[in-house]
């Protein structure tokens, strides 16, 4: 049967200065049809999308429009040749109504709201959206102000309608009203074009599925022709080796126990459900998952920089046989703790303080004679993110955009430094010499490219940014190490540098948590593997033994939708573990 | 104190009001599209040192006519105000320069600037308030003074004043008519509310930034130009600068609607009159209510902020640059 194209992309390439977010993709949208673009996070499935909307132009290749050769340089130019997308993140204007909010940018006639209201009912009855044109934007709930975005875009007479993750945001009663009127449209003979990483969607909705894979076009199939097995094969491919120098774990013993974990994002909602695991010191525990499925909230709940509505974070303290300091604790609770007896002499005996002076117990700690009798126990709940720190418990996140964590731009490494340690020491001077010796140490064992130590952070590179962050945080000394992305957007050389780093940590008995995106790297890095969906744990797993499939399928299981992949995935991989 | 008092009272703070309502309008205008611009004060001073000027000039030149008299200088001074804004918006547009301190070299700059000018017509001052009279008779109406019959009160209140009172009063309509109901209007809202919203349906930011800015600073000029016309006869220092800072207080007591700004400036004119010329002898309590301005303008951001009403707020992206990300 012959099909009608709408659009058709040929030998596409888009590339971020190193970073190749698309190379040589065709792909055509058929008029009348649904078409899914599936992938993981970072294909450049959202990138490509951008090049026919026109917010970015690609380096190379040619795009066609009902058979001609166009040239798409803004949204503007877009909506000329009747394509609109609608973002992720809403572009709408929190004290207009939906009417303004519509009528904004377009030249059409006279300006009168009422008819735009007007024309916004005729479109409800058509599609079966439900919207009211008078309601201002912020009184709206998501799905209310989806439905303007779309409309938005068909107001401008756009044929071809792009939605990124539009479910991501949704209930599952609103996805389905969403499908529901996304059919309608299609009755109507617009074309649909899906951005998603959901599987029992794109098998739902669409009539046909392009895969996206590192930037790359591996396949477009019939929907009806496929399965979710074999969609999930396509995303993640085939394995890659990746050279890195895996030692097993010595000893490894637990460090964080995380119990029933629940840690509600921004919007209310539980971003971290019920998330129970354990990771051990000398050991390298990978979190693997689709980005936005709870990673950031669980680190951050764990950091203490969230608040966490549930659960217990419970901290052993590796200090066996280890003297104790004032550095943490005051004189009272060192003599209660004595009292209960955690602490020990070197001989081996019990401390307990009694009928000792204060300035006797004070000279004993400070010559190191009282001891742990055992690790202590903390539970991290209800402290302080500096405290959880002053335990040794770091974070470094690097968000998408890179600078907006940890490091202040416009100061310089050594600046950078000394946030970390300007509370040490008495002076009310900041004492530069140690800040600088740790920067100018960055520099060198690290490769930063910088012109000096004092130039700010915001002039170098972002790779660079990068070691300098998570250089940071090694340096430190830390017994529990927190790495999200750490590698996002570096070069290879880069990245090995970076893993060679958490390596060396997790010999030094630190218990290293690995948040990445590539699986490869994740595989070939982790010693356990959790992957998280939806907010749930989907399963924690041998990163020895799993395959990149079995991963795939517990990423995309997402817990609510498809409980029983999970399980039966997740049966697997423990089998394997027996085995 | 006598109803005839009071009656010559209301007339001469709506009569300033004036001042503040050019200044606040133009404001108004310049922060719809995101920009607070703290150079007001300089804006004012150098509309009226343009003016000034101008009026000097086609005296030396022998030209009497009102009419010249009243609008050859009110070009000038748009001009003279367009100029600052396009100055202004090159500096925060164009370079995205922190729009704070932009708007405060604005103020220190124009000041400088005017006094400069100002200074040299020094002695010409008195030549120049002999000028005013152009201002003061287009378009008055005739009253008896002492006259308190209601009719005739009125007539003094409202109608006793010179052209620009009642121009300011048309810009300010006009300006809320073109933001709540043309489309231009809600294009340079969504500019100022959501710079890259507006870009992305295809408004052109830069160029309704600028526009905005622009005309702004040319209404927010012959508010300086009025002030030293009708009020002034030779003062000038500091006076300019003040009625500047008291018209963007104005701009947050009526919440950014250049129709609220309207009593609002008359409410102003009152308790800067209040403490100029009526009522009040003891120094300690005039300069107490020299302060109400500025205590009604804080009441009334506590207020809006307290009821957290999104109508009542300033533009979302005011006083941070836009720039769209090149990628």
């Amino acid at each position: 049967m012959e099909h009608e194209i709408a659009i058709q992309m040929k030998n596409i390439t888009k590339t971020f200065g190193p970073v190749v977010a698309n190379r040589g993709v065709n792909l055509d949208i058929r008029k009348g049809e649904i078409l899914s673009v599936l992938g993981e996070n970072g294909c450049g499935k959202t990138t490509l999308m951008n090049m026919i909307a026109g917010i970015y132009y690609p380096d190379e290749g040619q795009i066609f429009v009902n058979g001609e050769e166009v040239t798409i340089k803004s949204p503007k130019d877009a909506f000329r040749y009747k394509i609109g997308m609608i973002h992720q993140h809403f572009k709408l204007i929190d004290v207009f109504t939906a009417a303004q909010n519509i009528a904004l940018g377009v030249k059409k006639g006279r300006y009168s709201l009422k008819k735009v209201a007007a024309e916004v009912r005729d479109m409800c009855d058509r599609y079966g959206f439900q919207i009211d044109p008078k309601k201002m934007i912020h009184e709206m709930s998501v799905s209310e102000k989806q439905t303007v975005e779309i409309i938005k875009v068909l107001y401008r007479g756009a044929d071809i309608l792009i939605l990124d993750e539009p479910t991501a945001v949704l209930t599952p009663q609103e996805i389905r009203t969403l499908f529901k009127v996304l059919r309608e449209m299609k009755k109507d003979g617009k074309s649909i074009v899906i951005i998603t990483h959901k599987l029992n969607e794109v098998m739902e909705i669409s009539d046909r599925v392009a895969v996206l894979r590192k930037g790359e076009h591996i396949a477009t199939v019939d929907t009806k022709d496929t399965s979710e097995k074999e969609l999930a094969d396509m995303m993640v491919g085939k394995k890659v080796e990746l050279n890195i120098d895996r030692k097993d774990p010595v000893d490894p013993k637990p460090r964080l126990f995380i119990e029933h974990l629940y840690v509600k994002n921004k919007e209310g909602r539980y971003a971290v459900e019920d998330v129970s695991f354990t990771i051990n010191g000398g050991e390298i525990l990978g979190i693997a998952g689709i980005a936005g499925n709870g990673q950031k909230e669980l680190l951050e709940g764990i950091a203490g920089l969230q608040r966490v509505s549930k659960g217990d974070i419970i901290f052993h303290n590796p200090k066996k046989n280890k003297p104790v300091t004032f550095f943490h604790k005051k004189l009272r609770q060192i003599k209660r703790m004595a009292a209960e007896g955690f602490f020990h002499d070197p001989q081996g005996n019990k401390v307990d303080f009694k009928g000792k002076s204060n300035k006797e117990i004070i000279r004993l700690v400070n010559e190191e004679q009282v001891l742990f009798y055992e690790d202590e126990i903390i539970d991290l709940r209800h402290r302080t993110p500096r405290q959880i720190q002053e335990l040794g418990i770091k974070l470094s996140f690097v968000p998408e955009d890179r600078l907006n964590m940890g490091l202040v731009g416009n100061m310089s490494i050594v600046d950078n430094m000394a946030l970390r340690s300007y509370r040490k020491g008495r002076s009310i001077f900041v004492n530069k010499k140690r800040p600088k010796a740790l920067a100018d140490k960055i520099i060198r064992e690290l490769e930063v490219v910088t012109p000096s130590d004092m130039t700010p952070v915001r002039r170098l590179s972002g790779g660079n940014v990068q070691k300098v962050l998570v250089g940071r945080e090694i340096s430190s000394s830390p017994k529990v190490l927190m790495a999200a992305y750490p590698v996002r957007g570096l070069d290879i050389n880069s990245s090995y540098l970076i893993y060679n780093l958490l390596n060396q940590q997790k010999e030094k008995n630190v218990a290293v948590v690995f948040v990445g995106e590539d699986l490869d790297v994740l595989l070939a890095l982790s010693d356990r593997l959790l992957v998280i969906s939806g907010g749930k744990v989907a399963g924690i797993v041998d990163a020895r033994k799993v395959t990149k499939e079995e991963v795939g399928m517990l990423m995309l299981s997402n817990a609510k939708a498809d409980a029983h992949a999970v399980k039966t995935a997740a049966e697997n991989a423990a089998e394997e573990d027996k085995q | 104190m006598t109803l005839a008092v009071w009656i010559s009272f209301l007339a001469a703070a709506f009569n300033l009001s004036a001042v503040f309502l050019f200044g606040s309008t133009g404001e108004i205008v310049v922060e719809k599209s995101g920009h607070l611009n703290l150079g007001i004060p300089g804006v004012m001073s150098v509309g009226a040192a343009a003016g000034c000027m101008t009026v000097y000039s086609l005296m030396k030149a022998g030209i009497t006519s009102e009419f010249a008299l009243l609008f050859l200088p009110m070009l000038s001074t748009i001009l003279a105000g367009g100029l600052m804004g396009l100055l202004y918006s090159f500096m925060t547009v164009t370079l995205r320069a922190n729009q704070n301190v932009t708007g405060l070299a604005m103020t220190t700059f124009g000041l400088g600037l005017a006094g400069h000018f100002m200074n040299g017509l020094k002695a010409n001052f008195g030549k120049i308030a002999s000028a005013s009279y152009a201002y003061k008779n287009f378009f008055k109406v005739d009253v008896k003074l002492g006259d308190t019959g209601f009719v005739n009160s009125m007539k003094q209140i409202f109608l006793s004043h010179g052209f620009l009172v009642y121009f300011a009063i048309i810009v300010a309509i006009v300006a809320q008519i073109i933001l709540s109901k043309t489309r231009t209007g809600l294009h340079l809202r969504a500019v100022g509310e959501s710079p890259a919203t507006a870009d992305a349906a295809g408004i052109n930011v830069t160029a309704y930034k600028y526009i905005a800015t622009i005309i702004g600073c040319a209404i927010a000029a012959l508010g300086g130009l009025y002030a030293i016309m009708e009020h002034l006869f030779g003062r000038w220092d500091y006076v300019c600068e003040g009625f500047g800072w008291l018209s963007i207080a104005l701009v947050i007591f009526t919440i950014w609607r250049p129709g609220l700004a309207i009593p609002g400036s008359i409410i102003f004119g009152a308790l800067y009159i209040l403490k100029e010329k009526w009522l009040v002898t003891n120094e300690t309590i005039k300069f107490a209510i020299k302060v109400l301005p500025y205590v009604m303008t804080i009441i009334v951001l506590i207020i809006t902020s307290i009821v957290g009403s999104k109508k009542a707020q300033a533009p979302g992206s005011l006083g941070t640059n836009y720039f769209r990300e090149e990628r």
